[in-house]
């Protein structure tokens, strides 16, 4: 019997907004969309932990909503807007929530930071006045092992409470 | 962690990825969210040849209500708009409360309702609070479209009734105005857990009568699995607090649990008698009008 070979990984070209600025790349139709962020285009700070969507550290917004780019063809995600870490500091001013993690000790070796500030941006984006057990829900999906969570979660409701002030 | 290689297909219809999903047999695989296909192909357990994407149908995509029919489900649909979806809110809460139990936020930004449903995983979460509201799947093929009611849609761990041309589109959920419903899960931990059990109920009244009653196990059979003794104990009588101890205890006895990582059999049963009771009370509740 004669197997048909496999047949060969395709290459397509994807088309990304990456932080605003378009990103155009001839991508492996196996590439992830983590893998092509860091890789191609260099956008280290999304980390790359546990690679099965279980920790949270690849989390990016796509659209505008919180996803694990660990899981995300970047195919997929062809024609979508992304924003990684690097795209939350504006004119040379961080986030308010990234300022508040920086006040309030809520970084320890940093790896979780970037996925758990993003998670946390589109929480207030959408709750701009989360009770405690909202902004634990809406991280419950970035895994700090230093587990800083206390301190987390006091600058996510510090930067709330900032927002609004 | 390395995606094994594939051809990337992207049909532009139903009847497209139909075709494609025929010709190709057990080579293709479906790829909706990607939460579960991405993760099992990244440890070696799947290696399609193919991937027929479905991410060009965006009549897959969405939820809207019908009068006569019920609430429409586009299987593409992610579990977090499920969660927010202000039809189902209102309609039918449990089974926004349901997707809200999955996984994390980002994972259900991802997941689909059809991927939980089609993948067939034992503790899924959807399928039990689906079943007791009697929702249909619609699904489509080569050969054209049929509905079958969800509880006849599981044939074991991770098989179903889908034909190897067949897309599961939509789930409908149908009208019941005097139905009261409740899933409650148990797991390990309040996110990113899978059920030790699972447990929904739907009771419709009339007055202080039960005059139907659904009671549908997650987790402790090989696929959801109707408690239709334990029903059978509630049904056209005057709800009792007496009867629904009965219907937990006679639930728990129906149920067929194995003892794993997450749980032993005995603990499975016991939870099982407990959530039935706690769901049964909930969905009485909420059932009188």
């Amino acid at each position: 019997m004669v197997t048909e070979a496999k047949p060969k990984t395709k290459r397509q070209i994807v088309t990304l907004t990456i932080n605003g600025d378009e990103h155009v790349s001839l991508v492996k139709v196996n590439t992830t969309l983590l893998d092509l962020l860091r890789e191609e285009f260099d956008y280290t700070g999304t980390k790359k932990g546990c690679e099965l969507g279980d920790c949270g550290a690849c989390t990016v917004l796509l659209d505008g909503e919180p996803v694990n780019s660990c899981l995300i063809l970047a195919v997929e995600a062809d024609g979508r807007s992304v924003t990684t870490i690097e795209g939350l500091e504006k004119n040379g001013k961080l986030d308010v929530v990234q300022e508040a993690f920086v006040n309030h000790g809520a970084i320890q070796c940093g790896y979780c930071s970037p996925g758990m500030i993003l998670s946390s941006r589109a929480l207030l984006n959408r709750n701009p006045s989360p009770t405690e057990r909202e902004v634990r829900d809406a991280i419950a999906g970035n895994l700090c092992r230093c587990t800083g969570y206390v301190k987390i979660v006091e600058a996510v409701l510090a930067a709330s409470a900032e927002s609004k002030a | 962690m390395i995606v094994p290689e594939f051809d990337y297909l992207t049909p532009q219809t139903l009847n497209e990825a139909c075709a494609l999903l025929g010709e190709y047999g057990s080579r293709a695989k479906v790829l909706a969210g990607g939460s579960d296909l991405v993760v099992k192909m990244k440890n070696g357990l799947l290696k399609p040849d193919y991937i027929v994407s479905l991410k060009n149908l965006q009549d897959l995509k969405g939820i809207r209500y019908e009068a006569g029919t019920g609430v429409i489900i586009g299987a593409r649909t992610t579990h977090n708009r499920v969660v927010e979806n202000e039809i189902l809110r209102e309609r039918f809460p449990s089974v926004s409360a349901a997707a809200g139990t999955m996984a994390a936020y980002q994972v259900r930004n991802i997941g689909t309702i059809g991927g939980n449903l089609v993948n067939a995983v034992p503790s899924a979460d959807m399928p039990p609070i689906l079943i007791a509201l009697s929702a249909k799947a619609r699904i489509v093929g080569l050969s054209g479209e049929r509905l079958v009611d969800l509880e006849e849609f599981f044939l074991g761990p991770g098989k179903t009734v889908l034909n190897q041309d067949e897309i599961l589109a939509e789930i409908i959920i149908p009208d019941q105005a005097t139905t009261g419903s409740s899933y409650i899960k148990f797991g390990l931990r309040r996110a990113g857990s899978l059920a030790v059990a699972g447990v929904a109920s739907s009771v419709m009244m009339d007055g202080e009568m039960a005059e139907d009653v659904r009671i549908v196990l997650g987790a402790v059979a090989p696929t959801p699995l109707r408690a239709r003794e334990a029903e059978a104990v509630l049904r056209g009588k005057k709800v009792s607090q007496e009867l629904i101890e009965q219907a937990g205890k006679i639930a728990a006895a129906e149920s067929k649990p194995i003892t794993d990582i997450r749980g032993s059999a005995e603990y499975r049963r016991h939870l099982v008698d407990v959530l039935t009771r706690r769901t049964l009370k909930t969905a009485i509740e909420k059932g009188h009008v």
